[in-house]
């Protein structure tokens, strides 16, 4: 950017020579970092017209600036609205009116406070739009449904959690939009059969269907399995599905790719090969929190040449069972057996043995696995790009040497409480690829293994080194010179860590997660350097930092204008601190517990001040210290309040909080 | 008022309308030219070959109005003959008509013979077939004067009666009478054939005991027909076998006649036990026994008797028996509702909401109980009390939706800037917004919903979900909307009684 700038200035601009297509295809490369093309369009008059032609989606903070800013962006086709919590019936008829045909998709997934007329204005004028996502829309009803129905040409639809809707909107939706492909009614209590029915008969081309926890029974699922595209179908925590009810279907659904039954716990081996019947293309199937999986329900899924990927999680698991998965011919790329009971060094190694192709391992809390496991796995499985393995408390300290020796290819690693060493962190450490590297409570480890780790794991993305308590400053400064890309760190609870730590870490500009609850040797002045330095910072939690003050919160109110999540909470943050971020317009969310600094009046300011909050949580002593229409119309505005009474507790050593963690179970 | 009387009076009326020559003619052709006809009768022997092709003409004749007065003709002499046995004393007057009635019969007769001499040089093409027709036809007609004068005269002599209303195959006496009388009849050749081919069952109809030899063949032929097209296609909705079961057929009449007794053998209805009872002596000496004529006691069902099912007279209707996908109804009991449901007028309107009309009273009671509670309702202004028939309806037209209870509440609207910039954009939307919501204020949702059913001229409107539940589509054919592709239309009638939103809403 600088370079360009220069040239600009010498008299000369080569961008002129440049058509506009071009700056154009130059502007595509620029997507990683959202500021670069702020900075681009700061360069001059023809950069801020060229950019504005040439942005295509939109992620406004504040249903304010719509006006200006539709007006500016001319070319918009993707307008995302999920940082404006706040988004009016008025909003919407500035979008319908200011993106007429170019409007293609619009997310609402977190906005509030609109009604049935905006949206009709929005689907009658901006014919084109083919995406329209009302998740959590809980106060949607079937005339907001009649609304949609009115976007002809809608393919994508997300209903998530509109409780308020019935049949007779997901009917009004079925009817109007035919050409549906991706619909989403997950936890729409509302909807019944009747209307999953209808919107199967009408809407012949959907692709993907998500049915979660919706009370179906087969009646509907008769027609669902008859839509001819139909690739992806998840019917999560159905439960008005049994196996008396699938044992009707005759006919399965042949297009199907991916099928999602977990927690149905209605439907064993002999409802889910009807359901499967005819579904030979089946290459992903979620079984998780279902019924036991034996040798029979292993046999059933054997004709499914094409399955790639399983996960069984918090199922009961015989080792009949893993020897049945084991034996199948196919090869798979994803397992998960995630708290399933059951999982055995037998079991496991029969399995993973046989399916040598596997690049994805999740056996997190198989609490009954060894070494032997571990060894398996590392010998067959050298594609693996992920495993997690949280709580495998069995697993010694010897056998995390072998991961890092056999499986190079490792992206993904969840060690969460496990026994692992710095001679395992040094072994690990040759994974080049790493990106996500969980640590926590990890007890054994020290400065020496994550220096390991900084040395080798450049591309590290996400650190978490919760309760790490043998961790210091050498430690981080490491991982912050090795992994510039670090996008998130966790150092909760690592108590010598101290500012030189996040001085370091301020070099990774695109932090955008900061945890560090609990150390409290850290002072408004890392944080400042945090703030200045990492400017993506988008969610920081400094609960129990008692040492950061309203020197802290200033910088921070001045340079994280990304910010959305905090956690002031057991801070030395005052009146003072708490107004200045109403500055950060994106701010959304905010605890602020134990504040001893913090007086009614000056809450009641600060959250009058910051227009976008959208979840706080408060003392409840709070509730009655401030007049009651003050809550009231600040939830007209769409905050919401989460009131806590919780005694303050004294922390206790990491090693003693480990033992009382383990000390309830037998 | 005597329904002999009656019938015979309208009769008369009717007379001077009998079916002209020519118009039977052309339609004759029509019927020939059918091809599915034509293929049929490939399949038959050929002796079969003219009759068959005669009996298909003459029951598709109800479809054509001027020829009510063919089955009119036919039935006078059944409720003749009927009464006959109620009526023990002789009544002058109604001889006297039966009389009159014999003499215009004969003389259309003569009037139909003159035509044919009269046309008989012009008529090229196929000969030899016409003459069949007209040989036959006027065969039909001769038999009938014949039927109808031994009625008359049997309610003279009361043997004559004894012998006509209890002797029941009674069929193969006439049609040997008629091709003594008339010894060219083919037609009655081949109307005797079928009957014993058909055998004991079909001889036991009271139709073709009573009706003249002609429509008594026509029914036997049909029945005939049906066994031979079921043995080719196996049909699929119940599980009968098409050779297991028994079609009967009641006229149109005898359907809309208030019965209650209802003959478990053929079907007929009657005001009242005793007279069934003298009727079940018709069909066999196992119900002249004391036993069985004193007490309606239905017992004695020792012997196996073949399932009986029922055909809807309405020609085209798939109750019909002539229907490809004919499925029989069960008892007498659905064909009456069936018949009154699906092709007769709905005359029974609804004193609550002046809207629904149903044919049937019970039907009628039914929606009583539940008018005013209807809360389904399809943009086509149809409403339904239960959801799943609302679901079923919009399954099934193109471009229906659910309505949307109007006193649905509008969702909250933000604290101060609702209204927006009064551009043209924005009017639109509050208007289209209005059938949603803003009418809450001014009237209750159920009170809305029958005025918007009130401001719909559409005859769409008015269907019953009854209709939907008896099956039956074949009316349906001629529905007289056109589709509902267009759903902008279905909404706008949303709109048409809501155009003062935007007054409404610059008061708030």
């Amino acid at each position: 950017m600088k370079k360009q700038k220069k040239e600009c200035f010498g008299g000369f601009n080569p961008f002129d020579l440049l058509s506009e297509e071009i700056i154009f295809m130059i502007l595509d490369l620029l997507h990683r970092n959202p500021l670069d093309k702020k900075s681009f369009s700061l360069v001059c008059k023809s950069f801020y017209a060229t950019e504005s032609k040439h942005r295509r989606t939109l992620k406004p903070l504040r249903q304010e600036h719509l006006p200006a800013i539709l007006c500016r962006y001319p070319n918009i086709t993707h307008l995302d609205l999920t940082l404006c919590s706040r988004v009016t019936d008025a909003s919407l008829s500035i979008i319908s009116n200011a993106c007429t045909s170019t409007l293609r998709s619009v997310d609402f997934s977190r906005s509030r406070l609109f009604s049935t007329s905006g949206l009709l204005g929005l689907a009658l004028n901006c014919k084109n739009l083919v995406e329209i996502d009302l998740s959590n829309g809980t106060e949607l009803k079937d005339s907001a449904m009649a609304a949609v129905a009115e976007a002809k040409n809608l393919e994508k639809l997300w209903l998530a959690r509109c409780k308020s809707i019935t049949d007779l909107g997901v009917g009004c939706v079925a009817v109007g939009c035919r050409k549906l492909r991706f619909v989403c009614l997950k936890w729409c209590l509302g909807v019944g059969d009747l209307g999953v029915g209808l919107i199967a008969v009408k809407c012949k081309q959907i692709l993907y269907l998500d049915l979660s926890y919706l009370p179906i029974t087969n009646k509907c699922l008769s027609s669902v399995l008859k839509l001819q595209h139909l690739e992806d179908l998840v019917m999560e925590g159905c439960f008005g599905i049994d196996d008396d009810s699938l044992a009707v279907l005759k006919h399965g659904c042949k297009s199907l790719k991916s099928l999602d039954v977990s927690t149905c716990q209605n439907i064993t081996d002999s409802g889910l090969s009807s359901l499967i019947s005819g579904a030979e293309g089946l290459q992903q199937l979620t079984l998780a929190h279902g019924s036991p999986v034996t040798s029979s329900l292993a046999d059933c899924l054997k004709k499914l040449s094409l399955l790639q990927s399983v996960k069984l999680d918090g199922c009961l698991i015989t080792y009949d069972g893993l020897k049945t998965i084991g034996n199948w011919c196919l090869s798979l790329r994803e397992l998960s057996l995630s708290k399933c009971l059951g999982v055995t060094d037998e079991g496991l190694s029969s399995v993973v043995t046989k399916h040598k192709d596997l690049r994805k391992l999740d056996i997190t809390c198989c609490r009954k696995i060894t070494d032997v496991s571990v060894a398996h796995i590392t010998n067959s499985c050298n594609f693996l790009s992920s495993l997690r393995m949280e709580s495998c408390t069995l697993v010694s300290r010897k056998a995390f040497g072998l991961i890092g020796q056999q499986c190079h290819l490792l992206e993904e690693l969840d060690l969460t409480d496990n026994e692992i060493d710095d001679e395992g962190l040094k072994s690990i450490s040759r994974c080049s690829k790493l990106s996500n590297l969980k640590l926590g409570i990890c007890l054994n480890i020290t400065d020496e293994g994550l220096i390991h780790i900084g040395r080798g794991c450049s591309k590290l993305i996400e650190l978490d080194l919760y309760r790490c308590a043998e961790i210091t400053d050498l430690g981080i400064l490491a991982i912050a010179q090795g992994c510039p890309g670090l996008e998130m760190i966790n150092i909760a609870y690592c108590k010598d860590i101290t500012d030189r730590s996040l001085l370091s870490l301020s070099k990774c500009s695109c932090l955008k997660t900061f945890e560090s609850r609990g150390c409290s040797r850290i002072t408004s002045l890392g944080l400042t350097a945090i703030a200045v330095g990492c400017k993506e910072l988008s969610k920081l939690d400094i609960k129990k930092c008692h040492n950061i003050d309203d020197a802290g919160m200033l910088p921070l109110a001045h340079f994280s204008q990304n910010l959305r999540q905090i956690n002031l909470s057991h801070s030395s943050v005052t009146d003072v601190g708490l107004l200045s971020l109403a500055s950060i317009s994106c701010l959304q969310n905010i605890t602020i517990l134990h504040l001893k600094g913090l007086t009614p009046s000056g809450l009641a300011a600060a959250l009058l001040a910051c227009a976008g909050l959208r979840k706080v949580k408060l003392q409840a002593a709070f509730r009655w210290l401030l007049p009651h229409r003050l809550f009231e119309h600040l939830e007209a505005r769409g905050c919401m309040f989460q009131w806590r009474d919780k005694v303050l507790q004294v922390e206790l050593d990491p090693k003693c909080w480990k033992l009382q963690l383990e000390d309830p179970m037998p | 008022m005597d329904l002999k009387e009656r019938l015979s009076g309208e009769l008369q009326k009717k007379v001077p309308e009998h079916p002209s020559f020519t118009n039977f003619n052309t339609q004759h052709q029509q019927k020939w030219e059918d091809p599915s006809i034509l293929d049929y009768s490939t399949r038959i022997e050929p002796p079969f070959h003219v009759f068959n092709q005669t009996s298909q003409t003459q029951s598709s004749l109800p479809r054509n109005p001027n020829n009510q007065i063919k089955v009119l003709g036919q039935d006078g002499p059944v409720n003749e003959t009927l009464l006959a046995n109620k009526v023990q004393d002789w009544d002058p007057s109604a001889m006297l008509n039966n009389l009159s009635f014999l003499e215009q019969k004969i003389h259309q007769l003569q009037e139909l013979v003159h035509l044919i001499v009269g046309r008989r040089g012009q008529v090229l093409g196929r000969p030899d077939e016409l003459v069949a027709q007209q040989q036959q036809l006027i065969t039909a007609d001769l038999t009938s004067i014949i039927v109808q004068l031994i009625s008359t005269a049997g309610s003279l002599l009361p043997s004559v009666k004894h012998t006509l209303s209890a002797a029941s195959p009674s069929i193969g006496q006439f049609g040997q009478f008629g091709g003594v009388v008339f010894p060219s009849g083919q037609g009655l050749n081949g109307g005797v054939q079928p009957q014993s081919a058909g055998g004991s069952r079909i001889s036991e109809q009271p139709n073709s005991v009573d009706v003249s030899s002609n429509s008594g063949n026509e029914q036997n032929h049909i029945i005939e027909e049906h066994e031979l097209k079921d043995e080719e296609d196996v049909e699929e909705g119940e599980n009968l076998l098409p050779g297991t079961y028994e079609i009967l057929q009641l006229e149109k009449e005898e359907i809309l006649a208030p019965h209650t007794h209802f003959c478990t053998i053929c079907g007929k209805g009657f005001k009242r036990d005793a007279n069934l009872r003298m009727h079940m002596r018709g069909h066999g000496d196992e119900y002249k026994t004391p036993a069985a004529l004193a007490k309606p006691n239905k017992e004695s069902s020792s012997e196996p008797t073949l399932i009986k099912r029922y055909s809807c007279p309405y020609a085209g209707c798939k109750r019909n028996k002539d229907h490809k996908k004919f499925q029989p109804l069960k008892t007498i009991l659905c064909v009456k509702n069936h018949y009154k449901r699906t092709h007769c007028d709905k005359s029974y309107t609804c004193s609550r909401c002046n809207t629904k009309k149903f044919s049937v009273i019970a039907d009628l009671k039914t929606h009583e109980k539940h008018c005013g509670k209807d809360k389904w309702l399809c943009s086509c202004g149809t409403t339904f009390s239960r959801k799943d028939k609302l679901f079923g309806h919009i399954t099934l037209f193109q471009g229906h939706t659910p309505a949307i209870p109007l006193d649905e509440n509008k969702g909250s609207a933000g604290p101060s800037d609702h209204r927006g910039d009064g551009n043209q954009a924005t009017n639109k939307v509050g208007s289209m917004n209005f059938n949603f919501s803003s009418n809450v204020s001014s009237e209750g949702g159920v009170q809305s919903s029958v005025d918007v059913k009130g401001s719909i001229d559409d005859p769409a409107g008015y269907f019953s979900p009854l209709n939907f539940d008896t099956c039956n589509f074949g009316g349906f054919h001629e529905f007289p909307r056109p589709p509902f592709d267009d759903s902008e239309n279905s909404f706008a009638f949303l709109l048409s009684g809501s155009c003062n939103y935007s007054q409404k809403s610059g008061e708030d």
